[in-house]
């Protein structure tokens, strides 16, 4: 069984690529392995003020390991900086409500995350710093404290391109391309 | 079997005879357009798959066009446009508008069409979700990400899922007081934020045609602004003229069926629109400018692929024109063909700089994104503070134009003018 286990940190609707990582930092290019790093510290750098930090000052990841949100994650720009950026800040899985369209497509082709979608609204149901568990192919979270769980979406041809690192992996280990 | 516009072009794409919403197609892609913000990624996932020495798919279907962060002193910026320019001669890459030299334009999404790449029937893919813009031209075009790019760059071919069709049909006369830019965002305001997600958005109806092409842009630029995957509006006489004046490569306009089946189809009378804002902090907070006048503006914005189009600025002058702004009231054209422009044309007997000069706007800055996306420290027009911008950009996110604390309200040029005279939301009838 593939698992993900950590502390989870909740957002709400409409998190655009403005939030996840601002244009002031798209100076930055993903391909370049220290600049990959950089970009990570800056994750969620643009949420409203209130929300606590999810890169602590000085680090480069995050104490996060997944992140939950409500309808509409990732929406606005296609800068791929977005999904890179959280997995390079050590996210394994975003679970919301609804994605955008080029995030969750920029997630998969990157094979950062698993961008799973939930019929149930978990952002009203899980707090910041609650420890969780995702079964990746059983697509159900967990609850670690109560061990109350809850179904995810299926992720279905998705799951097998995210688990090789993404389009092109996928691509050459399915003899798809040489 | 029937099809709309949308899935018609991506049959012929696709070589089929039809697909249906929901198929997962590979298409050819006529034109791969990517700028200095995502462009060295595109370019490290190709070089890092295909191999340093690979060629890319068709040197004629790439089209490089930086325009983010030009005029600014951020070294890694120029580090980005260096990336480019490197590549650009190592692959013999004949479509590339260098900063720094005549052939440089300016914003990608005005750029691309007046560059003629912008052809009825045509794949267009960028690494931009603005990419959306040039189905006003009656092709389909989508953004993506770096690595969907660099598998294009690489092969001339991306695997995607057809999109159901929603159908936006506007009767009637656009009276002179509406813009383009007010019908779309009564739109967003109709369906949310989401409300189009991974959905063609297809406008139609006599308004619609009546439209310049550059109105078009503006509306099918902010079907992104919805969730939409590509907006598109049919070729005419006026999509002809405006690509034949521009390119001599052959294309060949597709039409969808008239009875093809479509996922919901919204209709409206445009002399019923009125003029709007999109209030703080998303597209989709439709409010009517004359019911909110109480809200008070430290700035204006006239500029990118949205709202700085000679259009914009004809239809910002003709309302300044005789007036003073009460605000600093910047103004980036989108390409060097829109600045020159402003030299040529004439509202009320001035150039169009003579006449922005003498109401009190800020000097014309060089075209670029600028402000639209904040951006580098230094860019033209960021907002620093907590300031309330009127600006006719097409994302009020939070942060959007560089900080936090301040307010963007996204509205049409003849909106952003008559706030600018005021200093603050006013509806453009009251100087008309």
């Amino acid at each position: 069984m593939k698992t993900i286990l950590g502390k989870v940190y909740v957002v709400r609707d409409d998190i655009d690529t403005d939030q996840i990582i601002p244009a002031q930092y798209l100076n930055l290019v993903p391909t370049i392995p220290e600049e990959y790093i950089k970009l990570g510290s800056y994750a969620l750098c643009g949420l409203p003020d209130g929300y606590p930090p999810f890169v602590a000052q000085g680090a480069t990841r995050s104490d996060y390991a997944l992140v939950i949100a409500g309808r509409n994650f990732g929406c606005g720009s296609s800068r791929e900086h977005a999904p890179i950026a959280l997995g390079a800040a050590g996210i394994k899985a975003v679970v919301a409500e609804s994605y955008a369209r080029i995030f969750f497509r920029n997630a998969i082709s990157t094979g950062e995350l698993y961008p799973f979608e939930t019929p149930q609204r978990l952002c009203d149901l899980f707090k910041t710093g609650d420890e969780v568990e995702i079964d990746i192919d059983g697509a159900r979270i967990t609850r670690v404290q109560t061990g109350e769980h809850y179904r995810l979406k299926e992720l279905g041809a998705v799951a097998p391109v995210v688990e090789a690192g993404g389009i092109f992996a996928y691509a050459r280990k399915s003899g798809i391309i040489s | 079997m029937t099809m709309t516009v949308t899935e018609k072009i991506l049959a012929k794409a696709a070589g089929m005879r039809h697909v249906q919403p929901g198929d997962n197609i590979w298409v050819g892609v006529d034109i791969l357009l990517t700028h200095d913000v995502c462009g060295p990624g595109t370019i490290g996932v190709f070089e890092r798959e295909f191999g340093a020495k690979a060629r890319v798919w068709n040197r004629d279907k790439v089209v490089i066009i930086p325009d983010h962060y030009i005029f600014t002193a951020d070294e890694k910026a120029h580090r980005n446009v260096d990336t480019l320019r490197t590549f650009v001669k190592e692959q013999g890459l004949p479509n590339f508008y260098d900063p720094g030299t005549p052939s440089y334009k300016g914003v990608c999404h005005v750029a691309l069409p007046e560059g003629g790449h912008v052809r009825p029937g045509e794949v267009i893919f960028g690494t931009d979700s603005h990419t959306c813009t040039h189905g006003a031209l009656g092709a389909f075009a989508s953004g993506i990400g770096n690595t969907d790019a660099g598998f294009i760059l690489g092969t001339g071919k991306l695997l995607i899922k057809v999109p159901k069709t929603m159908r936006f049909r506007v009767n009637g006369v656009v009276p002179d007081y509406v813009m383009a830019k007010d019908i779309i965002l009564r739109i967003i305001g109709d369906i949310g934020f989401d409300g189009a997600s991974y959905c063609a958005m297809e406008f139609t109806g006599p308004a619609i045609h009546q439209l310049s092409i550059e109105e078009r842009m503006t509306i099918c630029n902010m079907a992104i602004e919805a969730g939409g995957k590509n907006g598109i509006i049919e070729a005419d006489e006026k999509t002809f003229a405006y690509v034949r004046a521009r390119t001599d490569k052959p294309f060949e306009a597709v039409y969808g069926d008239p009875d093809a089946h479509v996922e919901s189809e919204r209709v409206y009378d445009a002399a019923t629109l009125e003029p709007c804002v999109a209030e703080p902090h998303v597209p989709s907070n439709y409010a009517l400018c004359r019911e909110r006048t109480d809200v008070q503006l430290d700035r204006a914005y006239i500029g990118s692929c949205t709202g700085g189009k000679i259009t914009d600025f004809i239809a910002a002058a003709r309302l300044l024109n005789g007036h003073t702004v009460r605000i600093p009231t910047f103004l980036v054209p989108a390409t060097a063909e829109v600045a020159e422009a402003l030299f040529t044309e004439q509202v009320g007997g001035k150039s169009l700089v003579q006449l922005f000069a003498d109401a009190g706007c800020e000097e014309i800055a060089p075209p670029s994104c600028a402000a639209c996306l904040g951006g580098p420290l230094d860019t033209y027009g960021r907002t620093h503070g907590n300031e309330a911008v009127i600006s006719t950009t097409n994302r009020n996110f939070l942060g959007r134009m560089g900080s936090k604390q301040s307010r963007i309200y996204l509205a049409s040029p003849l909106s952003v003018a008559a706030s600018a005279i005021t200093g603050h939301i006013t509806d453009p009838r009251e100087f008309m």
